[in-house]
């Protein structure tokens, strides 16, 4: 329905997009005692690092393999092997995973073999996971590093084996919270299923109080889960970048998998539970039935304030699908959608263009709509605007409870529409005496002032 | 040597830096950069320390020439704040895609240079390289040097990729940019006997407006800072001053020295953290100012007015000594912040355990000595396993360090205040010691304390 066009300019200007390797950074910090590490200069770390703090406002474990300009033109071997080695003497971690930058694939890293090399050199090391995933970047953004991240620990961890019933496994995307997870564990559960979710950040980055002081992840999905998962009897994969892990998965271990493209609207929430009823063979407990009638009732009485209104939107594609496609199935229309990089669903977006740009692209097309949504660095945009502004997506570096926003399944999506229906409630425009009286210039076949 | 390794070595050759100055020849050579622990480090890089130092000028276009993670990952995250331009804040960069890595992102660094002046017409473009760009070999200097020709304005090299160095070395690459490019390139209207830079000042939750006041009573004038609340025109004329502070301990060491050496404007370095430190950078700077020729009168005045500000700060922090005596506070910072800071504290009565030292200088660690006693707890390098240990065991009883390390602290169920660039509070002279003060009562008395503490009714 969308034409998809790439912004034309030399320069980004406010950057709406974050790199890969943190992408994939995120999705290792979903796994239980786990130390990821980029492999590039400190600096990448480091704003990584404190994107992540700010955002979650926890602690976030993350290492470097700290490359100089001499390390990087001789070759990162060394600096790998001295990373794993000191991660494991300080952190003891069950699992150690390194994404690479922009900086080591220039000069071309070849450290799938140094990773042989140093486990060869080191059988200390043999309990100890590595997985290594290629990030550059200089190509695509983050959720692709999350899709990149989560395929590899799929295709080097999991192991087939025969079916565990009940057991499925769950793949989450980049767009969900550590509070949609709970929802989607609770779910699932609910059905007596018995979920593996992969990463799961609800685990890791929910702001619990550890007894002791953990270096590295503290909670998550654990090593030995995820090798299990060859052993369920069906995956779930959420959101469209999910569907290579999904696939990989059903390679390895001939798990088959449906990808939900979003469980966040009354249809698309509906569809999650009855695959639940299905694949548990169980109704669906009474408590989902309420839930499903409140989240109607909420667009009954919300309906009167989205009709009409048009919502401009900068977001990763899976969030601008989720997102959306709620806001249209409310009456909204989507007059700007601004994204970060290719995927399947831009084309099907309910907007008649979806641009790859930046939060100027945005700025400039927004005049005029009724709500901005888009990460925290819209805050400025808004501002100058004087448009009223929802934040979602990475970073929320200015709100509290970044972790705890929930918008999946039918409570999620019912408290989300009413969240964005005061919104339009506090900015409507009262009526004055002005409002309806003929503009000022002589023009005949001016349209009248209108509100909005 | 390339110019850029020619420059690292220069600076690293800091003669001001007593630091430096206490090395071997051989110790000299190896610069002032720690070799980095892979796998055990923390920190920003380079490109991290330039833009840090040089983002707060505020009118300028700041393009970050490189893959998205150098400025899509950290834009806009840092505290300054302007009291005019907003531009400083407006996130510009190249965003090199794989094509430009094989075939060099020269041509995409110029196209952007021209989209920028032509949309936001700054004052200046402020063009920074990173690690990809430089390894790939892209001459950032001789494309800003086409660039200014062509646009008719300033376009300024900041050569400092991620992977020369930490966050201090960058600090220092800026100032070297500014001073082979920016200072002395503009004449101010007027001058006179009164005018100072600042140096090292970031203007961080506005600190630069606490101070600046003060300034303002006695009538000097601050012609420029740099880079807080700057504006290119002013940095620009700074070798017009009469005289110079330099703020953030060895952070801009290399301006300040050059601006002596070239236009013999002498400097001091002072702090304006904590009553007494702040006392003295008004004496020091009124000092040089009448050795450069002010009248003398100057000197009463400064006393007349630190008299009545210190008096004036004491009796607000009264009602706090009695609740903040004795308090263990275990102190997480750098540099010159340690010893300022920790002279504060004392002010009121509370007991330093602990203080890092890691960005200390030798002569910053004789100030924490002669502040703390022969025994005092300097930390090189604590881990965050030991100051979690240090809180949870009540060692200490509030704990006072950057962001990154607040969770150590908070989940262990003890106070944490924030004295690094991402805070929301200004700590600056008199006021700001006051405010520093009214924040630890806050942090320590806070009454969430005791309800945390608790174990659940379940499990007692």
């Amino acid at each position: 329905m969308a034409n998809v066009v790439t912004s034309k300019k030399a320069c980004t200007v406010n950057p709406l997009k974050m790199s890969q390797p943190i992408g994939a950074v995120l999705a290792f910090l979903g796994l239980d005692q786990c130390m990821p590490a980029l492999h590039g200069s400190q600096g990448c770390t480091a704003f990584g690092l404190v994107l992540f703090v700010r955002h979650f406002r926890e602690n976030i474990p993350l290492q470097t393999t700290a490359m100089n300009e001499a390390t990087t033109i001789l070759g990162g071997m060394d600096n790998i092997e001295q990373a794993i080695l000191n991660i494991w003497n300080r952190a003891k971690p069950r699992i150690i995973c390194i994404a690479s930058t922009g900086l080591t694939e220039t000069k071309g890293d070849d450290v799938d073999g140094y990773i042989k090399l140093i486990r060869q050199k080191h059988p200390e090391l043999a309990d100890l996971a590595i997985v290594y995933v290629s990030t550059p970047d200089y190509k695509d953004a983050f959720q692709d590093g999350w899709s990149r991240a989560v395929t590899q620990l799929v295709q080097e961890l999991v192991e087939p084996g025969s079916v565990i019933p009940r057991q499925v496994n769950v793949l989450a995307g980049s767009h969900l919270t550590p509070g949609d997870i709970e929802e989607v564990r609770d779910t699932v559960e609910a059905f007596g299923l018995d979920p593996i979710i992969l990463p799961d950040l609800s685990g890791s980055l929910d702001g619990h109080i550890p007894e002791e002081f953990m270096p590295t992840t503290m909670g998550g999905t654990t090593l030995a889960d995820i090798r299990r998962m060859g052993a369920s009897q069906f995956t779930i994969a959420i959101g469209e970048h999910m569907r290579p892990a999904a696939q990989a998965l059903e390679d390895k271990a001939d798990v088959m998998f449906k990808v939900l493209d979003r469980i966040t609207g009354l249809e698309a929430s509906d569809r999650f539970i009855a695959l639940l009823a299905e694949l548990s063979g169980n109704p669906v407990p009474n408590k989902y039935r309420r839930q499903r009638g409140q989240l109607m009732d909420a667009m009954l009485d919300g309906h009167f304030f989205f009709g009409g209104k048009k919502i401009a939107i900068g977001a990763e594609p899976d969030l601008l699908w989720s997102i959306g496609n709620l806001l249209a199935e409310m009456g909204c229309e989507i007059g700007v959608a601004v994204t970060t990089t290719h995927s399947p669903l831009l084309e099907k977006m309910p907007a008649a263009e979806v641009l790859i740009g930046d939060l100027e692209d945005m700025e400039q097309r927004a005049r005029g709509c009724d709500l901005l949504i888009t990460h925290s660095h819209g805050r400025q945009m808004a501002e100058r605007l004087e448009i009223p502004f929802l934040r979602m997506g990475l970073p929320l570096f200015d709100r509290l409870g970044a972790g705890h926003r929930l918008s999946v399944g039918y409570r999620g999506t019912r408290d989300l529409i009413f969240e964005i229906g005061n919104l339009f409630m506090a900015n409507a425009h009262e009526a004055s005496p002005a409002t309806w009286m003929p503009p000022q210039q002589e023009c005949h076949d001016c349209a009248p002032a209108t509100t909005h | 040597m390339t110019t850029l390794a020619k420059k690292v070595q220069e600076v690293f050759d800091e003669p001001a830096c007593g630091k430096n100055q206490g090395k071997s020849e051989k110790e000299r050579k190896k610069g002032c950069t720690k070799q980095l622990t892979p796998g055990a480090a923390a920190g920003g890089c380079a490109f991290d320390g330039a833009k840090i130092a040089l983002q707060p000028i505020t009118d300028v276009a700041h393009l970050v020439h490189g893959p998205i993670a150098c400025e899509g990952n950290s834009w806009d995250n840092r505290g300054a704040k302007s009291s005019g331009s907003r531009l400083y804040r407006t996130g510009f960069t190249t965003d090199v895609n794989e094509l430009d890595v094989v075939y060099g992102g020269e041509k995409r660094l110029y196209k952007s240079i021209r989209e920028v002046i032509e949309k936001y017409d700054p004052p200046a473009v402020f063009v920074y390289q990173t690690c990809v760009t430089a390894l790939i070999g892209d001459d950032v200097e001789a494309v800003c040097k086409a660039a200014g020709a062509k646009f008719g304005k300033p376009v300024i090299p900041i050569n400092a990729p991620g992977f020369v160095g930490n966050k201090n070395l960058g600090n220092k690459l800026a100032g070297e940019a500014l001073l082979d490019y920016v200072i002395g390139t503009l004449e101010p209207e007027y001058t006179t006997p009164y005018d100072i830079n600042i140096i090292g000042e970031y203007n961080l939750s506005g600190e630069l407006w606490q101070v600046k006041p003060l300034f303002d009573k006695l009538g000097i004038r601050i012609l420029s800072c740099i880079s807080g609340d700057a504006k290119y025109q002013e940095v620009a004329w700074s070798h017009r001053a009469r005289a110079t502070m330099m703020v953030c301990s060895k952070a801009m060491i290399n301006i300040t020295r050059k601006l002596e050496e070239r236009y013999g404007i002498p400097y001091f370095e002072g702090s304006f953290y904590g009553i007494s430190d702040m006392s003295e950078s008004l004496r020091q700077t009124s000092k040089l100012l009448v050795q450069r020729g002010a009248p003398a009168e100057l000197l009463e005045r400064t006393e007349a007015l630190i008299k009545e500000e210190e008096a004036k700060a004491w009796q607000q922090l009264e009602p706090y000594k009695a609740r903040l005596a004795g308090k263990k506070v275990l102190l997480i910072t750098g540099g010159v912040k340690s010893w300022s800071v920790v002279s504060a504290l004392q002010e009121v009565g509370m007991e330093i355990v602990g203080t890092s030292v890691k960005k200390s200088t030798v002569e910053d660690k004789e100030r924490i000595k002669e502040l703390m006693g022969q025994d005092a707890h300097m930390l090189d390098d604590m881990t965050p396993r030991e100051m979690y240990k240090m809180l949870k065991e009540a060692r200490a009883e509030i704990m006072l360090s950057g962001g990154r390390s607040q969770f150590v602290a908070l989940k262990a169920k003890m106070p944490w205040l924030d004295i690094n660039q991402e805070r929301h509070h200004a700590y600056a002279g008199y006021d700001g010691m006051v405010a520093l003060v009214r924040e630890i009562d806050r942090a320590l008395y806070n009454p969430i304390w005791e309800q945390v503490r608790k174990p659940a009714p379940w499990e007692t």
